[in-house]
Formats: structure tokens, C-alpha cells, sequence
């Protein structure tokens, strides 16, 4: 193959090595700026990032379509911008801006995206669980194909709502896909110290569900594995689960001072970088040069840095405004009622 | 990393090595990392923070008694979420301090269980907004196996968690609702707001036979004062005056007291003389001691930080009412966090909560409304 026309291009004949790519490093790229704008006190309240675990999100939201639904954690920059949450709507939301993706209510750890079934950013653990699972009710109750993905963390397996949520799905053989980031520590507590059994995969499989551990920091691997299961659950086979093997170099919040691993661990694991991993295996196949790379990253830096001028300059939300969206506004915002037992298209809020 | 990264993150490892005896640990959201680095937080010398006397309650309960321990969700190797528990498993080891996984209904509930079976656990929820996934536990159980089981069954057993707002982290960490546990009989819900009921009203708790909830307001962990000279058990029994007055009374409890001690102090530059009662116990409440206040200023503002409808404040007025009505010379007055999700953006969050200006315009209603 010969390396011509747009990079883009010659991604796809990739297999989207490209895109896996550039996904990657936008969720890196601006995690790092969320840093800065942290410490210079422009963002505030919890900010928990995602640097390091870029491949799941990158690997798994690939394999869904735009009918297909997320509900995510309160670590889902990554997530959201996956899905296809624009940069500028997200910085806009942890600058509590008006045009912030959840009107500068929510903040880094509740983001929303109507338009592209991004159903949160949820700060309770275990919390998008049970909503997952209603998703995927619904979705199976009107007969449509499509597919319900909910990331959570290790920690999240020790919460009941796990238990009661992968039984329930896998009772009514539900289109849900459960994607569990096992990044090894929940806040400070590690793997081997909140599980008495850490294999999760077997765990999830011993209630009747299709489980895998894949490894989390090779996107090529994410992504397959990902759109084998998603395909299986959209053919009615049932609730799948993917244990994604994983890591979180930074600390778990801007307030973790990190105490309770050794850097060396830390070390050992940016070893296997997925995004050095992924532009190492570009090179050897001639799909990427340095000056692609040096292009896309001016490409990146730009959109972000353009997100971040769109957020300074956006507007407050008027404080008149405060009591805002706590009930519906119109009458029937909730959609008008469908016909009971007809399958169909959704109809979009 | 970037060079502010890596200063922000160095700045709070060092600040949080240095806070086994200093406030201002990163731990705690009101003090942010990029903010820590005067781990003093301009506390006086000779003082002690709220995080302190709490760590320090903790640790003498742990040496004068073998039945108790502390167990919760990174309260060991972490240090507590809020940094209260930091060095006490270094101290204690993991027997005493146990952390627990991410399941706050098994580790409640195993408290209960502890509890019933004559230990003294004081069980830690990193905030009031997870202890609802262990809401079950504390209400159908913890606050009724005396009841239900004939008078056989005690459950002393102390839990304590963060309540409030403030730090910008939006509705699943910044509701009061310490209101809901308030209405349940069987409970016993304390709020200390100084640094001196931190360091005492654990102990009584723990001698109290029954199940006490201790609420500790996010804002408060930095806060200093002298460390009391009587570390002892205090009378939880009590509302207390903390400010002395005679042209109004303003009730409140916990992480607002601070802000109604700052409008008391602006009223008074314009000669308004409020007092101020700090209710400390939620459940039962101090009728006696608010009672008494009503009757010299007849006059009364209730603030909380908690919802208006339904809430606390709703079960002061009504009391007052019954109780004092024709003591008072014009309406309740109640100054209460907005009926609304607590939102991200710092703006509306601040215009959500109630703070010393509205107190201020509380008590100036009350005030001038002459009855
Ligand atoms: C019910 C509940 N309990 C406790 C917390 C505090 N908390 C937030 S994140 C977290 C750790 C969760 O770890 P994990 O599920 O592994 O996800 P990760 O942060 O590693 O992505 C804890 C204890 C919470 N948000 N919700």
C-alpha cells in the first residue's frame, strides 16, 4: 500500500487505525488542558480523568451506532467525546457556561447529550446501572436492534445495583452492553482489597452472561472485542460483558494525592501506552509518518484550543435562571404517548 | 505532564504529607489542590481544625474502648475521603480501621450487625447522597430492630458522613439531607458545627445506646478554634446560644452556622441585636432552649441549607408556632437553600444556598414586620 492522499484515508484502509487514533489522543490532549485550566481554578469541583484508559473508550464506542445509547460515570471526558460530544460543549460545561452540554449545571462529572443517547455522567457509583438497564428494556419492548453500552469501574462490581442489574438483564435477556473499565484501584482501595474474587469476567459470567477480559490498553483489541459483543447483543444475544484491562496513570481526582501505589507500578504500565502502542503499529505498517502525526496533533490542539476560547467567551446562565429544568417546562415535553405493542423507529425527544 | 500539572500535583502531595497534624489537605474539596499549598489554611496557632478534633474523637474512642472501630470506604490506606481518618491505620492498623468496598448497604447493615452483637463500630459514609444506597439499612432497620423486636435489640452504633454543599460538585454530592434522617424515630442525628462538638460528641454517641447519625459539613473540616479544654463528653441533649441577643432569634445547625454568625455580626452595625441558636441535635430537638430564646427576642429566622418544603425548618416553624405562638410578634421567617438540584456553575450554586446576606434580609423582615 502506498501512503497517498488524506491520512484519513489511509486510516480506514487501516481499519480506522486513524480514527482509533486521533480519538486517543483528543481525549488525552484534552484531559492535559482540563489540567492547566484546573490549576489556574477555571474549572472546579471534582475532575476526574481518564489519562491512560483512552483505548476503551476510543475502542468501544467505535463499535456502536448513532442509535445505539451510553450511559457512562463521572470519569467520562473520555466517553463523551467518543460519542461524539463536541470539545467546545464540553469545556463550555466544567466553565459552568450556558452552552455547556448540561447548561454549566452539571460539571465535569454529569455530562449529557440528548442528540447522541449520551445518558450521563453519573457521580453515584454503580448509579447508570439500573438506567442501563431501562434503556435496554425499552429498546427490547419495542422491538428495536439497538444496543445499550454502560462503562463503569472495578469498584462499581462491589455495589448491589451490579448484582441486581446484570441478573435482571440476563433474566429478561436484555440488549445491554456492560463495559467495566478495571483500572485496578477504586479511589485508593485496590482490586485485591475490594474483591474477593478479581477475575471479574467470571464473576459476571456466573449470572448467565457472554464475559470477556480484554486488554484495555490495546485499542485494536478494545475495538474488536467490542463490536463482536455489540453485535451479538443487537441479535438478541442477550446482555454481554467485557472486562477491559486497564489503567489510570493520574491520580483518581484533582484531590488524590496519590499515596497509595508506587510510581514504579505507574511506570510499568505507561510502558504499554495505547497511544503509543497504536502509532508504534501504524509506523510498521507505513500508515503513519512523523509529520501525520505532527499534523494531527496541531489539528487537535486547535480544536481544543478553540473550545477553550468558545467556553471563555460564553455566556453565564442568568441566575433568574436557577430554578430551571427541576419540571419540564411545556406541557408534553415527555413525548406524546406511543401505541402500545408497536414496534417501530424511535421517536426522538 | 504539563508544568502547572506537575507543580498542582506536587503542591498537594506535599501538602497532604504534611497533614497528619495540619488542616488543609487536599482530601477535602473545599480546599483544592491547587490551592493547598499553605497547608495552615491561616489557622492560629494554639488552634486545631474541625478534620482534627474529628481524627482525634476517633482516636481516643479507638484506645479507651476494644469494641470500637471505624470502618468505611478508603478510610485506611486512603487516609478518608475528607483526609479525617489520615494516619489512624498507621496508628490502629487494618483490625481498627477497615476499609471497605464500594458497598455501602453490606457495610451499614454489618455495622448494624456488629452493633447488635456488642461492638461499637462508627461506620463512615463518604457523603449523605451514597448513604442512600444504604438508606434501607439505617431506616428499616437500624432505627426499628428495638422497636419491632419488644425492647431486646439495641443498635449503638455511630455512622458518620459529609453533608452539604459549596465546592462546585454539582447534585450527587451537595444535598442536606439530614432532614430526611431527622424525621425517623430511632434515630438520634447530631450536626456539630464547632470544632468543640467535633471533638466531643463523638464519644457521647458512642455511649448512647441507640443508632446516631453525625453529620459533618463538607465546608467545615478547615475550620479552627481552640481545642477544647475538656475533651470530654458533651451534653448532646442541648441546643446552644452561640450569640446572644435581643431583637431576634436566628435558628440554624452545622455547616451554616458560620454564615448566621456573620449576618448576626452585620446586623448588629445596624443595631439589631440577633441571637443565635445552634441546634447541635436535630433529633429530638431542643424544644426548651428555642423555646426560651423565642420568649426574649419574639422574633425568629430559621436557616438551612437543606430544602425548604418539607424540611427541617418546616418542623422548627411548626414547632415554634405550637409552642410560642403568642410570644411572637411577626411571622416565622425561613432562609433555605433553593428548591433545586444543587448546580455545577459556581454562580448558581452560590445563588442556591443561603448565606449571610439573605440570612441578613431574613432577620430585617422579621425585623421591621411588626405584628
Ligand atoms: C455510591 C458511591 N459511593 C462512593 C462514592 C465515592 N467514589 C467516587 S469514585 C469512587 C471509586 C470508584 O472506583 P471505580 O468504580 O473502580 O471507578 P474508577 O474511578 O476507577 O474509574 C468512589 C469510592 C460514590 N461516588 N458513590
Amino acid at each position: 500500500m502506498t501512503a497517498t492522499g488524506r491520512p484519513a484515508e489511509r486510516g480506514e484502509a487501516g481499519g480506522g487505525q486513524w480514527e482509533l487514533l486521533r480519538g486517543m489522543l483528543l481525549i488525552r490532549r484534552f484531559e492535559e488542558r482540563c489540567v492547566e485550566l484546573y490549576s489556574a481554578a477555571k474549572i472546579r469541583g471534582f475532575l476526574h480523568l481518564y489519562i491512560g484508559e483512552e483505548a476503551v473508550a476510543a475502542g468501544t464506542l467505535r463499535a456502536l451506532t448513532a442509535e445505539d445509547a451510553v450511559v457512562s460515570t463521572y470519569r467520562e471526558h473520555g466517553h463523551a467525546l467518543a460519542r461524539g460530544v463536541p470539545a467546545e460543549a464540553i469545556m463550555a460545561e466544567m466553565y459552568g457556561r450556558a452552552t455547556g452540554c448540561s447548561g454549566g449545571r452539571g460539571g465535569s462529572m454529569h455530562l449529557f447529550d440528548a442528540a447522541r443517547r449520551f445518558y450521563g455522567g453519573h457521580a453515584i457509583v454503580g448509579g447508570g446501572l439500573p438506567v442501563a438497564v431501562g434503556l435496554a428494556l425499552a429498546d427490547r419492548m419495542r422491538g428495536l436492534d439497538r444496543v445499550t453500552a454502560c462503562v463503569f469501574g472495578d469498584g462499581a462490581m462491589a455495589e448491589g445495583a451490579f448484582h441486581e442489574c446484570v441478573n435482571l438483564a440476563a433474566l429478561w435477556r436484555l440488549p445491554v452492553l456492560f463495559v467495566c473499565e478495571n483500572n485496578r484501584y477504586a479511589m485508593g482501595t485496590a482490586l485485591a482489597r475490594e474483591h474477593a474474587q478479581t477475575d471479574l469476567a467470571l464473576r459476571a459470567s456466573s449470572y448467565g452472561v457472554a464475559s470477556w477480559a480484554v486488554d484495555g490498553m490495546d485499542v485494536l483489541a478494545v475495538e474488536a472485542a467490542a463490536r463482536r459483543a455489540a453485535e451479538a447483543v443487537r441479535w438478541g444475544g442477550g446482555p454481554h460483558f467485557l472486562e477491559m484491562r486497564t489503567y489510570r496513570y493520574r491520580a483518581h481526582s484533582m484531590y488524590d494525592p496519590d499515596l497509595y501505589r508506587g510510581k514504579a507500578e505507574i511506570e510499568e504500565w505507561k510502558k504499554r501506552d495505547p497511544i503509543d502502542g497504536l502509532v508504534a503499529r501504524m509506523r510498521a505498517g507505513g500508515r503513519i509518518t512523523d509529520a501525520d502525526l505532527e499534523s494531527l496533533e496541531k489539528e487537535i490542539a486547535a480544536e481544543i484550543d478553540a473550545a477553550i476560547r468558545s467556553a471563555e467567551d460564553a455566556p453565564l446562565e442568568p441566575v433568574e435562571d436557577l430554578t430551571r429544568f427541576v419540571y419540564a417546562e411545556k406541557a408534553g415535553e415527555a413525548g406524546k404517548p406511543g401505541k402500545p405493542g408497536k414496534a417501530g423507529k424511535a421517536v426522538r425527544s | 505532564m504539563s508544568e502547572p500539572a506537575r507543580t498542582a500535583a506536587k503542591r498537594a502531595r506535599r501538602t497532604r504529607a504534611g497533614t497528619s497534624g495540619t488542616s488543609g489537605s487536599p482530601g477535602n474539596p473545599g480546599n483544592p489542590a491547587g490551592k493547598a499549598a499553605d497547608g495552615r489554611s491561616g489557622k492560629a496557632p494554639g488552634t486545631i481544625t474541625y478534620r482534627e478534633a474529628m481524627r482525634e474523637a476517633i482516636a481516643e474512642a479507638i484506645e479507651r474502648d476494644e469494641r470500637v472501630f471505624l470502618m468505611g470506604e478508603d478510610v485506611g490506606r486512603y487516609g478518608g475521603c475528607f483526609a479525617v481518618s489520615l494516619g489512624l491505620l498507621e496508628r490502629f492498623g487494618p483490625e481498627r480501621i477497615r476499609d471497605t468496598p464500594l458497598s455501602e448497604a453490606a457495610f451499614v447493615g454489618a455495622g448494624i450487625g456488629a452493633a447488635l452483637a456488642g461492638m461499637r463500630p462508627i461506620v463512615e459514609i463518604m457523603t449523605v447522597n451514597f448513604s442512600l444506597l444504604a438508606l434501607d439499612q439505617i431506616v428499616n432497620n437500624a432505627a426499628t430492630l428495638r422497636h419491632m423486636s419488644g425492647g431486646q435489640f439495641g443498635v449503638p452504633l455511630v455512622i458518620r458522613m459529609t453533608t452539604g454543599a459549596g465546592r462546585q460538585l454539582a447534585a450527587q454530592h451537595s444535598h442536606s439531607l439530614e432532614g430526611w434522617y431527622a424525621h425517623v424515630p430511632g434515630l438520634r442525628i447530631l450536626a456539630p458545627a464547632t470544632v468543640e462538638d467535633a471533638r466531643g460528641m463523638l464519644w457521647t454517641a458512642l455511649e448512647d445506646p441507640d443508632p446516631v447519625l453525625l453529620f459533618e459539613h463538607g465546608s467545615l473540616y478547615n475550620a479552627s478554634g481552640e481545642p477544647p479544654a475538656a475533651a470530654g463528653p458533651v451534653d448532646i441533649d442541648r441546643a446552644a446560644v452561640r450569640r446572644p441577643g435581643r431583637d431576634v432569634t436566628l435558628i440554624t445547625y452545622g455547616g451554616t452556622l458560620p454564615g448566621t454568625l456573620a449576618a448576626a455580626g452585620r446586623l448588629a452595625e445596624d443595631g439589631i441585636e440577633a441571637e443565635v441558636v445552634d441546634l447541635r441535635t436535630l433529633r429530638p430537638l431542643d424544644d426548651e432552649t428555642i423555646m426560651a430564646s423565642v420568649r426574649r427576642t419574639h422574633r425568629v429566622v430559621i436557616v438551612d441549607e437543606a430544602w425548604r418544603s418539607g424540611g427541617l425548618a418546616a418542623e422548627v416553624s411548626a414547632r415554634v408556632t405550637e409552642q410560642a405562638f403568642y410570644d411572637l410578634d411577626a411571622p416565622v421567617e425561613r432562609v433555605c437553600g433553593a428548591e433545586v438540584p444543587t448546580p455545577y456553575a459556581a454562580h448558581l450554586e452560590r445563588a442556591a444556598l443561603p448565606g449571610p446576606d439573605d440570612i441578613a434580609a431574613g432577620a430585617r423582615r422579621a425585623v421591621r414586620n411588626d405584628a
